[in-house]
């Protein structure tokens, strides 16, 4: 696994510091390379990478290495405190209005499982007492809407559509029904798109405007590279989004995506998608994503153990 | 000023750079030195390349410069845009000439594998071809009526069976039907996989084996679709899906939006497998033949956003 690659890499950097006194600006210097190659690897931004390992640094430079551990072992439990702390607390709570429906927009890149996790919070929702609706926004990629009645029934969720008809007036309308019926918690399913989509990204704009989503959760998939920042970046500053779902977490990617959403929007990481059925919706964990960037599980345990 | 805050704060520096080309920052050179590669290196990573595949395209580049006896920076951009197009370039075109012949489509979930089957069935039929497509997802919700729309656009059949059955028997019939209808070329969607899931990665080998047992003479194109957006994860997609299908060539798709889709490079260099078509876009003749030299010059021209 690549977690013996950056151990192995610290270790061989911090050879030649036999004591274990403090740890000297030169050792850490060569540290922070390594760290910084392996969170490139993860796929975490560029800039994002070296801003973090400069803060790391700043703390690493003079900190005791601790009696029952390696120097090495030192840097990466620091890194992974400063990682742990960046990804932000597990806080998956979702806004709740004193008066109902809560609205929530999903919304997000072509492809990145909007549709899915629609159906996946449905579902979660659903088993919580609530009576969630799902809305079928997409009125672009071809049978968008069939998907989101095919996810809903399998959910047991109630799915508004209106065909073709445009997006906010499907959302007003939906709203209303909501209203009408009971519904508590209205999920609506966007078309994806790309943030440099000027008239699509005015149209999420629009239905932001008009209902005022209580949440918006941008969806991105955790094997995006660089780009992810670009992303967020935009899909923030447009419509202030109030949080991420991060998907396809089943799969092997380092998902340094994670680090680089959190660091540009500052917004939480709420869940995480872990499979294409709709059971496989977790909340966010912190920790195990920033061990996961770094590709270290067990000498996290070490560490502990030590 | 809290770690966030720097991050963004860095981010923003970033971004005024990044939104300037290889030629800019080439230009802000009045020799080469080493800071010069390094700046390149940043931009190549930036793009997703890689850092190891960056360090390559750096190293033969310090090589030419030697060697020709370069010392103008701005002559850089010309030769690494030749490193880079040469890298890429060869076994750019499809080799379906038998009737009829077989193109398997596969990649992780949501990348575009159904769209741009739509888009080379609509190729194909422009060139006057009998194409029939295999709807060989039936697993995803509303997988079969999606590409039911693409055929209906591209003017090609669809062969398909209800949603749950055994994908390798819907490759057989529409290889079966192509064969008693006397198509040009049979296309198979499948269901969008991680390549970590031995039993799904299982499924596509039986696919492969079905369309060699049925069609042991014919020309067959196996293409993994890899979505641009993508970091490093894609080389192990590519590297799983070589081992269980044989790859032939990849559709790199999303090159619409800001990506650059450099990974492809790590995966030549790595894996050998050439880049066949690129998808721009979600209409039905968003598709181009990829060309090496284009893609070398997009991947470093091509201004980001702001
Ligand atoms: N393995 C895995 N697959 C997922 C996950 N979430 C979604 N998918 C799959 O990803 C693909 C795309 O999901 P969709 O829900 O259609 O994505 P979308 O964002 O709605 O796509 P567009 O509407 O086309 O923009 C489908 O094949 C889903 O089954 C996940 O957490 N893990
Ligand atoms: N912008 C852009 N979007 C694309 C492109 N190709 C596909 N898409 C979009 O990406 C999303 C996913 O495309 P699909 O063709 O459903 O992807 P898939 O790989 O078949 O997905 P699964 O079957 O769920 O694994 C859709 O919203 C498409 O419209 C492209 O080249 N550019
Ligand atoms: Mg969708
Ligand atoms: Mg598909």
């Amino acid at each position: 696994m690549a977690f013996e690659g950056l151990a192995d890499k610290l270790s061989a950097a911090f050879k030649r510091l036999k004591s274990k006194g403090k740890l000297n600006e030169a050792d850490v210097k060569e540290a922070m390379r390594e760290v910084r190659l392996a969170l490139l690897e993860a796929d975490v931004n560029y800039k994002v990478a070296k801003d973090f390992t400069n803060t790391v640094s700043a703390r690493a430079v003079g900190t005791e290495v601790m009696e029952s551990l390696t120097p090495a072992q030192m840097v990466i439990k620091i890194v992974n405190e400063e990682l742990t702390a960046l990804m932000g607390g597990s806080d998956a709570k979702l806004a709740s209005p004193p008066s109902p429906p809560t609205i929530i927009m999903l919304c997000g890149l072509q492809g990145a499982g909007k549709t899915t996790h629609a159906g996946k919070l449905g579902l979660m929702l659903k088993n919580k007492g609530h009576r969630p609706l799902l809305v079928a926004c997409d009125i672009y990629r071809p049978a968008a809407i069939k998907q989101l009645q095919v996810v809903g029934e399998n959910a047991g969720v109630p799915v508004f559509e209106m065909g073709q008809e445009d997006p906010v007036k499907i959302c007003k309308a939906a709203v209303r029904h909501a209203r009408d019926y009971g519904n508590d918690m209205v999920l609506i399913d966007t078309a994806g798109r790309l943030q440099i989509d000027e008239v699509l990204m005015n149209e999420l704009k629009n239905i932001k405007n008009e209902i005022g989503p209580h949440e918006i959760l941008l969806v991105v998939d955790s094997m995006t590279g660089q780009e992810a920042v670009n992303v967020a970046k935009t899909f923030d500053e447009l419509l202030n989004i109030t949080g991420v779902i991060l998907t396809k977490l089943d799969g092997d990617t380092r998902g340094g995506a994670a680090l680089s959403v959190r660091a540009v929007t500052g917004k939480p990481i709420k869940f995480a998608g872990t499979g294409e059925k709709l059971q496989d919706l977790e909340i966010f964990h912190p920790d195990r994503m920033a061990s996961r960037i770094l590709g270290m599980g067990d000498v996290l345990t070490l560490i502990e153990e030590a | 000023m809290g770690l966030f805050s720097k991050i963004k704060e860095g981010l923003k520096k970033t971004r005024d750079k990044m939104s300037s080309s290889v030629e800019t920052m080439l230009h802000s050179f009045t020799s080469i030195d080493e800071s010069l590669f390094e700046e390149l290196e940043e931009l190549l990573v930036m793009g997703d390349v890689g850092v190891s595949t960056a360090e390559h395209i750096c190293d033969a580049l310090r090589k030419k410069v030697k060697e020709k006896g370069v010392t103008d920076p701005e002559a850089i951009y010309g030769m690494l845009r030749e490193t880079v197009a040469e890298m890429l370039r060869g076994g750019e075109e499809l080799n379906i000439s038998t009737k009829p012949s077989v193109i398997l489509v596969i990649g992780v979930n949501g990348v575009g594998k159904t769209t741009t089957i739509g888009k080379i069935a609509s190729r194909l039929k422009g060139e006057g071809k009998k194409v029939v497509l295999g709807a060989a997802d039936t697993f995803r919700a509303a997988a079969v009526e999606q590409l039911e729309v693409w055929a209906q656009r591209s003017g090609a059949e669809l062969v398909k069976q209800p949603e749950g059955s055994d994908p390798a028997s819907v490759v057989y019939d529409a290889v079966a039907a192509a064969k008693a209808r006397g198509a040009d070329v049979v296309i198979c969607d499948t269901a969008g996989r991680l390549h970590n899931k031995k039993n799904l990665m299982d499924e596509l080998s039986k696919i492969g084996r079905v369309i060699d047992r049925e069609l042991p003479d014919a020309d067959k194109e196996v293409l993994l679709v890899l979505d641009a957006t993508t970091g490093q994860n894609a080389v192990n997609q590519a590297r799983e899906f070589q081992n269980a299908a044989g790859i032939t060539g990849i559709v790199l798709t999303k090159l619409d939006g800001t990506a650059r889709g450099g990974v492809v490079l790590a995966i030549r260099e790595n894996l050998g497998i050439p880049v066949k078509f690129i998808g721009v876009g979600e209409k039905v003749d968003d598709l181009q033949p990829f060309n090496a030299d284009e893609f070398a010059e997009a991947l470093f021209a091509r201004e980001n956003q702001e």
